[in-house]
């Protein structure tokens, strides 16, 4: 074992001094351009959408920001705990949860009604960091070492798509296998088990998945086909977009938003509206924001010590990036209709706090990226 | 280890370069995607983007009105509260209806027959659930609205006929167009939209329709309409007016004057050839046809012994009877073969080979010239006259005077009723036989197969007043009155002519004379001159005579004898003429009783008083050339 460092700042001044706070105010203004489309959402009024997301906002930020004090040893410490934990919601799910909008993804504990398959985004990537953290570099591309993690993608896979949200599953697998790969596992396994993946997906495409799931990836490849069924969402969604042009029909002057040919535009088609009503230069802007967010967690991760806190900055960027992705090539009518919220924007209290949640973490390691716990630290080792 | 560590640290941010890479040309995509939608393609998605928006609704014209000569209403529009139902917002368009079934009465059948006219139509056409609401049910369903997606209130115009029996014959109706119809012009299927199926209504449907506007407006995705942009539509160009030369209140006299009795009248301005009055009864209620009359209502009028539907007025044809007796003198004078003073003796009959031909006077006439054979309208004389003339030259005057002939008023026929003058060539076509002397003594007293309309005779009346060719229009006169070319008649044999039919109403012994004296015979201080008729139906036989059968009035209704008579007035200065035929009324001496009534009407509403142009010159001389 190496000799156990720990140069991080100490004190609560120090630390706030470390906080990047740029990337703060990055994700604050992309904030502030989720509430005010959600105020053209409604036409020009606050309620009911624009004055919660600023309120979750700015609660969220400061959150985030507490987060980020946090050292990596009391992250490490609940990683599997968390885990377990958010397991134990899915099954619940799974026995008591709400349906909403025709899948059962909700469950009331009190008054706060959550998402489980959110906390599992977090989740999984703490467990899966702390796994390979401890892990030593030479058994990553061991058998041993890789059906844990491999099983540990998988469970919370699979109980989510029998939810049924494809769209999460989907993101959490492609977040686990980042950080497999960048855990370091051999090229040689990487390959091997991507034929493996993709005659296995193959057969889930024909067998694993509901009538409705298969039918949307389908739709996908052709919506002009179907106008007023299933692509129709995704024409509608290109015609305000293309109909936006260069620089948009002007602030609530979207035509298409606001007669109603959006769909959900409060959430998953809130980028189509944007795009509509500021033009090519509006989505340009806000993908660009988007871009320096993620070219920061990047730059956060390489300059960090810990196998754990690069495991989870790029867990969490991933996840992140993946939102984007997917959110806006779905609107654009290049992926299909997953329903995926483009963070920070979209109107919905779960995903806030997720995405703030993980942001925190990207913060917190960057204020101790030079702190390097041991293996098998706990946290109250 | 350190070594290990460093190379750990160096693969991951290799693969962290990697990873960003893929990321970086992920975004790329996205943004060479949004360039290609936003600006590549901006022009396409912005149609496709207004073609969403915006919407046009066609908007139906409002029809023209008809209108008396003196502009009042005969046809025209009232609001109606309508419902509609539109397929593509209601769902299911059953259980929409079922839900509107709580605030109305809807039977079975009739959400029925909505939901095959549902079918028919195509998604986004509303189709017409209920019309002419009251307004207390209108407003209950507009209150629970928003219980009844896909029904959808609508204030239209529907037709209305403010005199609906008056005029029925002239106005005809509206309804909407047969389906076959429809294909050509999407304003036939707009619901609600009617057009003229019969009569003026029919005859002036270019006129009054008017051409359809479009209103833009602008949608929301459910098809709602949230805005209407009318400074972008074109607005819908009503149809005209069409005045027609009724005169409103004259008609009325004439239905009040024909009451209940099967019949029909015609009142003419003789100097314009405009029609006053045409009347035909029993009428029937338009309005209901606009609506849609049901079929047992339809069943009723259709099948009425007294033929409701049909405009006896102008296609009504009887035999002519005594009536022919004026034109009868007239030929015999212009063509030489008698003198007026010449006398001829009536004693009840007149025998020709072995056939006794009666006088309807049994008794006869006695010694009788033209004047007191007119005025006693004396078969016996006019046999005779028939027969010095002989049919050529007897049907020439016939014709010359509108028999036979077909008078295109302004009115849609359903067939040509041009009635029948009959003559040698008809008789060899149709039965292969020769005219016989019988056959003229026949068709001389107006009877065998002569046929003429109500319209015809009031012509003859006209032409005989006058001395001129008058013609008959349903069309206004604008301007100067047209000048009716002369009949080429001597003007002597004319007035003796008139002074006969003057003879027949205001001289004692005429045969109109008794029952118009006792309403007075003076109309308005001036005086009128007519001649009877009796057409006869069914011929009381020689057993039935000895049974003691011998009132018409003994006789069941179809089989007694048409009434009907002409006349025109003022006597001096001609003006109006008026033919009043009674189907089975009996006698012409009881078609005189309506026919001054409604003479008189017209002369007191003397249209001089709007038209002095038109009066100065009736008062030319009644005869030239």
């Amino acid at each position: 074992m190496g000799v156990f460092t720990q140069s991080a700042p100490r004190g609560f001044r120090g630390k706030l001094f470390e906080i990047n706070w740029a990337f703060v105010l990055l994700i604050l203004l992309v904030g502030l351009i989720g509430v005010g489309m959600l105020y053209s959402v409604e036409g020009g009024a606050w309620n009911p959408y624009a004055s919660r997301h600023a309120l979750r906002l700015g609660v969220g930020l400061i959150a985030m920001v507490v987060i980020a004090l946090f050292p990596p040893r009391f992250w490490m410490g609940i990683a599997y705990p968390a885990f377990l934990g958010a397991l134990v919601l899915l099954i619940g799910v799974e026995l008591i949860g709400t349906t909403a909008m025709g899948a059962q993804r909700w469950i009331d504990i009190g008054p706060i009604r959550m998402q489980p398959s959110e906390i599992m985004k977090i989740a999984l990537v703490l467990a899966l960091a702390r796994y390979y953290h401890d892990l030593p570099e030479e058994k990553v591309s061991s058998l041993g070492g890789l059906i844990i993690p491999a099983l540990m993608i998988a469970v919370p896979m699979g109980l989510i798509i029998k939810q049924p949200d494809l769209g999460t599953s989907l993101l959490l697998a492609a977040t686990g296998v980042v950080i497999v790969f960048l855990a370091g596992l051999s090229w040689k396994v990487i390959i091997g088990s991507g034929v493996l993946g993709g005659i296995a997906g193959g057969f889930f495409f024909q067998y694993g998945l509901q009538d409705y799931q298969r039918r949307r990836i389908m739709t996908f490849l052709n919506p002009e086909e179907d106008p007023m069924g299933a692509g129709y969402h995704i024409l509608q969604s290109k015609i305000a977009l293309g109909s936006g042009g260069m620089t948009g029909k002007g602030y609530m002057e979207g035509t298409q938003a606001h007669l109603n040919f959006l769909p959900e535009k409060q959430t998953d088609f809130i980028f189509t509206m944007l795009g509509e009503e500021f033009g090519f230069i509006g989505g340009l802007v806000v993908l660009s924001l988007y871009a320096l967010i993620l070219a920061n967690c990047i730059m956060i991760a390489t300059s960090c010590r810990s196998v754990f806190l690069r495991l989870v900055v790029m867990g969490v960027a991933t996840t992140f990036s993946l939102y984007v992705f997917i959110n806006v090539g779905m609107v654009m009518g290049m992926l299909p209709v997953v329903g995926v919220p483009l963070p920070m924007i979209s109107y919905g209290g779960t995903v806030m706090m997720t995405v703030l949640i993980g942001l925190g973490l990207i913060l917190g390691a960057h204020v101790h990226r030079d702190t390097e716990p041991p293996k098998g630290a706990g946290l109250f080792g | 280890m350190r070594r290990d560590k460093q190379e750990a640290q160096a693969q991951f941010n290799r693969r962290s370069l990697l990873l960003s890479g893929l990321g970086a040309g992920a975004f790329a995509a996205l943004g060479a995607r949004m360039y290609g939608l936003q600006v590549l393609e901006q022009d396409a998605y912005r149609l496709l983007s207004e073609q969403n928006q915006f919407n046009f609704r066609l908007q139906p014209p409002a029809r023209g009105r008809l209108l008396d000569r003196f502009g009042e209403p005969l046809a025209e529009n009232r609001e109606s509260y309508r419902l509609m139902i539109v397929r593509d917002q209601a769902g299911d368009p059953r259980a929409a209806l079922e839900r509107l079934s709580r605030y109305m009465p809807l039977s079975e059948t009739r959400i029925d027959r909505i939901l095959r006219a549902v079918a028919r139509t195509s998604r986004f056409t509303p189709v017409t659930v209920a019309e002419d609401l009251d307004w207390e049910t209108f407003a209950r369903i507009n209150l629970h609205l928003p219980d009844l997606p896909g029904i959808t209130p609508d204030v239209g115009e529907v037709r209305t006929y403010p005199r609906p029996y008056d005029f029925a014959h002239v106005t005809g109706y509206v309804q909407a167009a047969p389906p076959e119809a429809a294909n050509d012009d999407p304003l036939l299927l707009h619901p609600g939209f009617r057009i003229g199926r019969t009569g003026a209504e029919l005859q002036h449907e270019d006129e009054l329709r008017g051409s359809a506007g479009q209103l833009k407006v602008e949608v929301n995705a459910t098809g709602r309409v949230m805005r209407e942009i009318p400074e972008q539509s074109i607005p819908s160009v009503p149809g005209r007016d069409v005045t027609l030369t009724l005169d409103a209140r004259a008609q009325r006299t004439a239905m009040e004057a024909l009451g209940d009795q099967s019949g029909a009248a015609i009142g003419l301005d003789v100097i314009t050839g405009e029609i006053l009055v045409l009347a035909s009864t029993p009428s029937f209620d338009p309005n209901a046809f606009v609506l849609g009359i049901g079929q047992d209502a339809f069943a009723s009028l259709n099948n009425n012994p007294y033929r409701p539907l049909f405009n006896k007025a102008t296609t009504g044809l009887y035999a002519p009877a005594s009536t022919v007796k004026v034109m009868s003198s007239l030929a015999a004078l212009e063509h030489g073969v008698v003198d007026p003073e010449e006398t001829i003796y009536c004693g009840g009959h007149t025998r020709l080979g072995n056939r006794d031909f009666h006088c309807w006077r049994r008794q006869g006439h006695g010694r009788v010239n033209m004047h007191e054979a007119v005025k006693g309208s004396c078969d016996v004389y006019f046999y005779e006259m028939a027969n010095r003339l002989g049919i050529e030259r007897y049907n020439e005057m016939l014709e010359s005077c509108g028999l036979g002939q077909f008078f295109d008023i302004g009115l849609p026929y359903p067939r040509r009723a041009e009635g029948l003058v009959p003559g040698p060539a008809w008789k060899r076509a149709r039965r292969n036989e020769p005219w016989t002397t019988g056959d003229t003594f026949n068709v001389g007293i107006g009877q065998g197969a002569l046929l003429s309309s109500p319209l015809q005779l009031a012509v003859m009346t006209a032409r005989i007043a006058t001395g001129r060719r008058v013609i008959p229009t349903l069309s206004p006169v604008s301007g100067a009155p047209p000048e009716f070319e002369s009949m080429g008649w001597t003007a002597e044999h004319l007035s003796e002519v008139n002074r006969a039919m003057s003879g027949v109403v205001n001289e004692p012994g005429g045969s109109a004379y008794w029952p118009l004296q006792t309403r007075g015979i003076d109309l308005e201080g001036i005086q009128m001159a007519g001649k009877t008729g009796t057409s006869q139906v069914y011929s009381i036989s020689a057993e039935e005579r000895a049974a003691g059968l011998r009132d018409q009035e003994d006789l069941p209704w179809r089989l007694r004898n048409h009434g009907l008579f002409v006349c025109y007035a003022p006597v001096a200065a001609p003006r109006y003429a008026v033919t009043v035929v009674l189907e089975h009324g009996i006698g012409g001496t009881r078609a005189a009783v309506p026919a001054q009534a409604i003479l008189r009407d017209l002369v007191r509403r003397d249209p001089s008083n709007t038209r002095p142009d038109m009066y100065a010159s009736a008062a030319r001389p009644v005869t030239e050339g």
